[in-house]
């Protein structure tokens, strides 16, 4: 029952983040800022990650293939599988759920018991959307750029491991790579970080927004948002595989 | 004018506000008085449109805030002033961009114009050396003025303010006190001031409301609060031996 009025309560947010603006110029003031905090001041963790991410899953996949009727090429086929259809969408915005979400939602709580959201709707600005709807547009707008990076990072990184460990060829890397290429793969890893941007947005803003205390409840609702939006990526990353690939 | 209809509000089922009702004249300090929990804080809260009451009309310059919708809310909010406990300023801003902060969203100025009523209010509250500072920079006292600032730059025709004078040390009560009673004379404003310091009662306290556990006890001004018998506000007011020995002093002075 109590997750029941909490998923209502989220949707009734969503419905005042969603209004037009009340300031076009301050909203894009905004948009910008939110787009350096969210978007490139995670560039650098995202770019760590993935291509080591993605040596270790070039090398993994080469120290198990040791049957010599499978082709060495088949492992730069899994790293670019892998990292195209899971890691780069997936495990990336798990990573920015902990990263952005805590920082969303604490930034937001602290707002909320020092009444700086108080004073906002007191001067009639409506408080959701001017501090929700540009976080939402920032994520939706970078992260796929910021997926893609990774994407391309991690399969570099797989190249680059193969060519320190000599575990592989670069040769049949690279056709591995290239082998049995489909588009649509890409399109479904945009269309899932699309849908997790949105909730790597929208949940640690609804428990940053809705918390009650002082600072220790800013941070209990940090822990609580990043747990609830890894655990929302991870049901709907099921959900999209199911409807979008079976 | 603002009018306040038999307010009553509560929390879980535990009534906090229990039908209050009182007036709030223009160019007049109005203070709300009373004990921890006494409901002070909610029934600012109520008037400014943080809390919805369950029951009772608060009508300003006869629009009740019954018959508005969230447009029509917001749009009277606009002409409504606050300073918070805490100041309530935006850190990742400074205080120029704090004070510009309301201009920029409703004003329809240039940034030269907007930097001039900047200017102008920050001069007002004697703070003109603050413009880039941020507040984590300032004092409590000057963190307060920036507030006060903040809340006067639209021109608001309705000034609350929640304990104004919390943390600060005596001299600087006072000055904040004055500034903020200057300004609802100056502006002719409708100003609200929520308290728990008695020397500002005693100061600026035109109109006094003491409420207790949520009702409305005893209401006059601070000439009058010398030589009422209200048990309750008595015992409130002079809790201090200093404040007794005043008010006897006062009381052998007046017959």
């Amino acid at each position: 029952m109590r997750y029941l009025k909490h998923i209502g309560k989220y949707f009734l947010m969503l419905r005042q983040v969603f209004r037009k603006p009340q300031k076009w110029s301050v909203f894009r003031e905004m948009l910008f800022r939110e787009i350096e905090d969210l978007g490139l001041k995670s560039l650098g963790i995202i770019a760590f990650i993935s291509f080591f991410v993605g040596g270790v899953i070039a090398i993994q996949t080469a120290l198990n293939v040791d049957n010599p009727f499978i082709p060495k090429y088949l492992i730069g086929f899994a790293t670019k599988q892998s990292m195209i259809l899971e890691f780069a969408p997936t495990f990336m915005s798990v990573i920015l759920a902990g990263k952005v979400g805590s920082y969303i939602s604490s930034s937001i709580g602290t707002m909320r018991v020092t009444e700086q959201i108080d004073a906002l709707e007191v001067m009639g600005i409506n408080s959701l959307n001017y501090l929700v709807l540009p976080k939402i547009m920032a994520t939706m707008f970078f992260y796929p750029l910021l997926i893609s990076l990774a994407m391309f990072l991690g399969i570099f990184g797989g190249y680059v491991a193969g060519s320190l460990t000599d575990l592989f060829y670069s040769d049949d890397y690279l056709y591995g790579i290239r082998l049995d290429f489909d588009p649509y793969y890409i399109q479904y890893a945009l269309i899932k970080t699309v849908v997790f941007a949105f909730v790597i947005a929208t949940i640690p803003a609804y428990h940053g927004y809705y918390v009650k205390g002082g600072s220790l409840e800013v941070g209990r609702a940090s822990t609580q948002a990043v747990v609830w939006t890894s655990v929302v990526i991870i049901l709907l990353n099921y959900f999209l595989t199911q409807m979008l690939l079976a | 004018m603002i009018e306040v209809i038999d307010l009553y509000k509560e929390f879980k089922g535990v009534p906090v506000l229990k039908g209050v009702s009182t007036t709030f004249e223009k160019g007049v300090t109005s203070m709300i008085i009373g004990q921890s929990g006494s409901g002070k804080t909610v029934f600012l809260k109520c008037l400014v449109g943080l809390h919805i009451p369950e029951r009772g009309i608060i009508s300003f310059d006869g629009r009740k805030h019954t018959e508005l919708d969230i447009t029509e809310h917001r749009l009277l909010r606009q002409e409504i002033g606050m300073v918070f406990q805490g100041g309530a300023l935006y850190d990742s801003l400074t205080v120029e961009e704090n004070i510009m902060f309301p201009l920029k969203m409703f004003a329809d100025q240039s940034i030269s114009e907007r930097m001039d009523r900047v200017n102008f209010v920050l001069k007002r509250v004697n703070l003109e050396n603050a413009n880039k500072k941020f507040p984590a920079e300032l004092s409590g006292g000057m963190q307060k003025r920036v507030s006060i600032a903040r809340a006067i730059v639209m021109n608001p025709k309705y000034l609350f303010c929640d304990e104004p004078n919390s943390g600060l040390d005596p001299n600087t009560a006072t000055v904040i006190d004055n500034l903020i009673k200057e300004i609802t004379e100056e502006y002719q404003i409708i100003t609200v001031i929520n308290s728990h310091d008695m020397n500002s009662v005693m100061e600026i306290g035109e109109k006094i409301i003491f409420l207790k556990d949520g009702v409305k006890e005893w209401e006059g001004s601070n000439k009058e609060i010398f030589k009422t018998e209200n048990e309750a506000i008595v015992n409130f007011v002079y809790s201090s031996n200093l404040f007794r020995k005043v008010r006897e002093a006062y009381l052998k002075e007046t017959k």
